[in-house]
Parts: structure tokens; C-alpha cells; sequence
């Protein structure tokens, strides 16, 4: 196999990605004696040209996608679409990191799972999590929030649809007497015990 | 004549889980069945959510390690180890080279300890409690030896951005190799009872299988993976910490069998192997670990805290757990003590999709041995929903403590009556 430099790869989802390109950058970090280093190529892009550069990373070596993270960074949602490529080779793996940034009106990405179906798990956790509608997604249901949460909450939203403070359950505070005590938890100190503290 | 119709019986559907005698941690599992065959499957995860990245991104990062490390009483070292790689990275803080020894060292003795409470997880699945009682009795030896080194026997809190906060005298070094010499004859015990045996491997061959094809689509990580074939470990993928300096190849079922199948008997495999694997990454690296460096590359935390907190970007920092590859998204933003993004990528997380395809076609009874085989990490709870006649009530921490004491009092009072 022909492995490409972090700057080709950058390159090849530059090209990939078309329009929809707007950065990219390469970065190293050594560890250890012998001081090698793993390699990370960072590409922003915009929603339309995700899928054809992850296309073009599968038809070089078919991507593990590990994780989609997130930035809440106020006017915009960014969606970071990590995935491995090279791995099994000892020492030449590259993480390809792909961000999409989009507006808080128009919360759409196109889901990968037919490209990549380990995705999945992912994309239903962007939608209960962040609010984001994922477009062809083939199974929208929830998947970590309980099916009493309320609708409209985004729990990692940093704006008005976050976590409401009357949600906060402030766990540390137990009610016992003689503890601090927190303002939104109602609990009632415990009636004093009748014979003897419980060891 | 008139012939009776004999109607095919239905398939029907049932739940198991989320709160299961066979499970460790809740999940819920909904199962067609036909007979005692799984036509389809699905889960459902999320009753132990404890919202750890929404407390994280509250919080400055000095406390997140200590929060990241509570994310898994199993893999103490490992959040805190892939949250501080990626804060240095921001930072560009250099641990020094012997700090990443020391790192790898007590990294690969956690492995030891999870696969061991692995085995006897499994081997209690299959019924086999001998196994487990050995398999737990075994395992005391390397929590004593974490205990011994870093003062815990879960939650070793040795880790911190830019280095660790416990060094390995030359005298810890000679307790180490004691318990390494044990499992070195324990190992040989371990793969007669759960390699060779007969009972084992008519249980667990081609129970939950996952082809290599499903396995490169799913994405799962770590041994899953590995026992499906794929080779991907991010110890030698990725440099990092001392495991680039070392001369170490991903383990797959087919070094001990002569082939790969993808079942929990390969699962099995990859883990027992990796015990050895283990011993000899600990025993290289206290052999060529380095004399000189500091721990901690900024020991002042009201420094480190200053050069935190006027970072600027982003970065993954990662590390392969025994369940497979934990990843850690961080962004800092400089003038802002907490981290604006946190995404915390555990191994189970990647594992969970394998479940279905395992599950599907295998009987009813095989259900905890294939849910165990991929070890899954489901956490620990911090609330309960009952379910008492048509109504739902959930239950907080205050409530199960007042509940609790509510019933230590009666007991009390009971007792002291009768």
C-alpha cells in the first residue's frame, strides 16, 4: 500500500472536498525515547462536501470512525467527525479530523451510516445530545437519554436549550442536618433518629 | 376428512435486562424470538448516564482529570491518562520521558487486573465458578501491588497534566517483578483452564460471532476487534507513551489457534494472550526506563493552572485500554479555565453495535456469555427508575439514602425490641 503524507492526505480532501474546503492544517506530537511521532491532518469543510471526502477516505483505506465530537460555540454547532485511517500498520496510523460548522437555524447534517454503518451509535447521540437533525439517519431513536426526558432539552447545548438549572439534581447534597444544603434540591432534612445513629 | 391446521407458532418479543441477574451493570436488551432463537435484536443503553462531559465542561481542568478518572472504577488510569495527552498536546507540555514509563507501567497492570476480572466474568457466565473464584483470587495479587504503588487499589489518581505524581523506586521495581513471576506461572494455570478447556471451547465456539467484514464496518475497538481480526491497537498504531520504544504486535486469535473466527472463544484467545503480552510490556519497560527526569514537567499546579487556562486549540489524546481504544476530544479556549468541548469516546461505546449481529441466530441462553464477551463498561448509576404498579418514580441519591437509613432505623428498632 502507498501510504500518503499528512500533507498529501491534506491535500487529497482539499480536493475532495471542492467548494465545500475552507482549512486545513497537519499536526505532530512525539512521545517516548525514540521520539516518533503520530500524525493528525485537521480539515474544516462545510455540510455538502462531507461526504464525498469521506468517500475519497474509504476508497484510500476504509476509515474506523471513532467518535463525532462537538463544540457548542455560540452562534454555530460544530460537528468533528473523527476517523482513523492506516491503522495495522505499526506507527503510521493518521487521524483525519473533519469539522463541519453549522448555524444554530439550520441544524442539518447528511448521516454517513451508509458509508460507514459504525457510525450509528454517533450520530442518534449528536441528535438527542445537540439537537442536530441528521438527514437519512436509519434509526433516529434516542439512545442514552432516558424516554421521559423532556423534548427540546439538549443537554450539551450551552445556550437557552441546555440544561435547565431546575434539572440539576446537585447530588452532593444529601439533605442531612448539619450539611450545606443546595437551592434547588427540596429535600427535607431527615427526622432526628430515634435510638442510636445507623453505623 | 377434515385435516387440522396446525398454526406455526409466532415469534414473539422479550425484554431481558435492564437490571439483570447475568449482568453486571444495566442494559436492556429487546429480543424477537422464535423458540429459544434471537431473530433480531436491539439495546438499550443509557441507564447509568451520568452526564460526566456536561459536569466537565463546568469545571477547570486540573479537577476533569480527577472527574475523567471516576468515568470507570476499572479503568482508573485510562481516562485520566487520554484527557492529560490531549490537554498537553493544547498546552504543549512534555512529560518527561520517564514519567511516560512509569505511565505505561501502571497502564499495562490495570490491563492485567481488567482481563482477570474478565475471565472470571465470563467463566460465571458459562457457569464455570471455579474459574471465577480463581480468576478473583489471582487478581488480588496486582491490586495489592497497584496499592502498593500508588496508594489505591481502583482510582490510582497517578496521573496529571504533564507527568505523574508517584515515582517507582528500584525497591518497588523488585515488588513488581515478584508479582510478574507470579503470573508467569499463574498464566500457565489460566490458559489450560480457559484455552484448553473441553467444556469452554464447545460453549464458545462460533457462539456470537462477528465476521472480519462487519467488524471493519462497525468500528469496534480493542480485543472485539482484534479477536474478529482486524489489527488495531492503538499501542502500536499510535506512538505514544513508552509503547513506541517497544517492540510490540496487536494480538490476534489466529497466533494461538491457526485461524480467526470472530467467536467468544477467540475473544477469549486475545485476552488470555495479552496477559503475557502485558508481563513483558512491564518487564521491558522497567529495564530500559530512564534514571533521570521529573515527574511533572510544571509541579506549581497554580502554574500549571495559568499555562492551562491561556491554551488555545484542540487535540485528541487516546490510549488503548483493555477494552479497546478510550479517545478524548478536548478544545480549550484561551481565558477560560474549562474546557468548551469535552467529547469522552469510551471503548464501549464502539462495541455496543457488535452486540446485534452476535446476538442475532445464537439461542437464548448464550445471551450473557456473547453480552460479556465484549466486556462491556456500562458504569455506575446515579439514579433509579421504579416501577411500582402503572407509575413510574425515579429515584435520586437523597432518596436512597433516606431510604436507606429509613431502613437501618427500623431495623434497629426491630432488633432491639425483639
Amino acid at each position: 500500500m502507498n501510504i500518503l503524507t499528512p500533507q498529501e492526505l491534506a491535500d487529497v480532501m482539499k480536493e475532495a472536498a471542492g467548494d465545500g474546503f475552507q482549512s486545513a492544517r497537519c499536526t505532530e506530537w512525539a512521545e517516548g525515547v525514540k521520539g516518533l511521532t503520530s500524525k493528525q491532518v485537521w480539515v474544516n469543510l462545510s455540510r455538502e462536501s462531507l461526504r464525498p471526502a469521506i468517500q475519497r477516505l474509504i476508497d484510500i483505506h476504509y476509515p474506523h470512525v471513532a467518535v463525532i465530537a462537538f463544540a457548542d460555540t455560540g452562534e454555530q454547532v460544530d460537528l468533528i467527525y473523527h476517523l482513523y485511517i492506516y491503522y495495522g500498520i505499526p506507527h503510521e496510523e493518521v487521524l483525519i479530523t473533519l469539522t463541519v460548522s453549522l448555524d444554530k437555524t439550520d441544524l442539518k447534517i447528511p448521516t454517513i451510516t451508509d458509508l460507514i454503518p459504525g457510525a450509528l451509535t454517533s450520530e442518534r447521540e449528536k441528535q438527542e445530545m445537540l439537537g442536530i437533525e441528521v438527514v437519512g439517519i436509519p434509526d433516529g431513536r434516542r439512545l442514552f437519554l432516558p424516554e421521559d426526558f423532556p423534548e427540546g432539552v439538549y443537554p450539551w447545548r450551552k445556550d437557552e436549550s441546555g440544561i435547565p438549572s431546575d434539572m440539576i439534581k446537585e447530588l452532593w447534597a444529601t439533605g442531612r442536618e448539619g450539611l450545606p444544603t443546595c437551592a434547588t434540591c427540596e429535600a427535607p432534612p431527615l427526622a432526628p433518629a430515634s435510638q442510636g445513629e445507623p453505623s | 376428512m377434515k385435516t387440522l391446521e396446525v398454526k406455526k407458532p409466532s415469534g414473539y418479543t422479550s425484554q431481558f435486562g435492564p437490571a439483570h441477574p447475568a449482568f453486571k451493570e444495566p442494559v436492556m436488551f429487546t429480543l424477537e424470538l422464535e423458540g429459544e432463537r434471537i431473530l433480531k435484536a436491539d439495546f438499550a443503553p443509557g441507564q447509568a448516564h451520568r452526564g460526566i462531559e456536561w459536569m466537565g465542561m463546568r469545571r477547570n481542568c486540573l479537577q476533569v482529570v480527577f472527574l475523567a478518572e471516576r468515568i470507570c472504577g476499572l479503568c482508573g488510569i485510562t481516562h485520566a491518562l487520554s484527557f492529560c495527552r490531549a490537554v498537553e498536546q493544547i498546552a504543549q507540555i512534555q512529560p518527561s520521558n520517564r514519567a511516560h514509563y512509569i505511565r505505561t507501567i501502571i497502564a499495562e497492570l490495570e490491563r492485567i487486573h481488567s482481563h482477570l476480572l474478565w475471565a472470571g466474568v465470563e467463566a460465571h457466565q458459562l457457569g464455570f465458578d471455579s474459574a471465577f473464584y480463581l480468576a478473583l483470587k489471582v487478581r488480588e495479587n496486582v491490586l495489592d501491588l497497584l496499592e502498593a504503588l500508588t496508594g489505591s487499589r481502583v482510582h490510582y489518581s497517578v496521573i496529571q497534566i504533564g507527568g505523574v505524581r508517584r515515582d517507582i523506586t528500584p525497591e518497588q521495581c523488585a515488588d513488581i517483578e515478584k508479582s510478574l513471576q507470579f503470573y508467569d506461572e499463574t498464566y500457565e494455570k489460566l490458559v489450560s483452564i480457559f484455552l484448553e478447556d473441553t467444556s469452554i471451547k464447545m460453549r464458545c465456539r462460533d457462539t456470537g460471532v462477528l465476521t472480519p467484514e462487519l467488524a471493519l464496518k462497525l468500528c469496534p475497538v480493542g480485543p472485539t476487534a482484534r479477536a474478529s481480526g482486524i489489527r488495531k491497537d492503538v499501542r502500536v498504531d499510535h506512538p505514544y507513551a513508552a509503547y513506541a520504544d517497544l517492540d510490540i504486535h496487536p494480538i490476534l486469535p489466529d497466533e494461538y489457534t491457526g485461524e480467526i473466527r470472530g467467536d467468544v472463544y477467540d475473544r477469549i484467545v486475545v485476552r488470555i494472550l495479552e496477559l503475557k503480552q502485558s508481563i513483558g510490556i512491564i518487564r521491558e519497560c522497567i529495564a530500559k526506563m530512564p534514571e533521570e527526569g521529573d515527574l511533572l514537567a510544571i509541579p506549581k499546579l497554580g502554574v500549571l493552572l495559568a499555562k492551562l487556562k491561556a491554551a488555545d486549540g484542540e487535540a485528541v489524546g487516546r490510549h488503548e485500554a483493555p477494552r479497546g481504544e478510550v479517545m478524548h476530544y478536548v478544545r480549550l479556549t484561551a481565558g477560560e479555565e474549562a474546557p468548551t468541548a469535552w467529547k469522552v469516546k469510551a471503548s464501549s461505546y464502539s462495541n455496543y453495535m457488535a452486540w446485534i449481529p452476535m446476538l442475532e441466530g445464537d439461542q437464548i441462553a448464550d445471551i450473557p456469555v456473547i453480552v460479556a464477551s465484549i466486556d462491556p463498561c456500562i458504569s455506575c448509576t446515579d439514579r433509579v427508575a421504579m416501577v411500582r404498579g402503572d407509575h413510574t418514580e425515579l429515584l435520586t441519591k437523597d432518596d436512597l439514602h433516606r431510604l436507606s437509613v429509613e431502613r437501618m432505623r427500623r431495623i434497629q428498632a426491630e432488633l432491639s425490641a425483639g
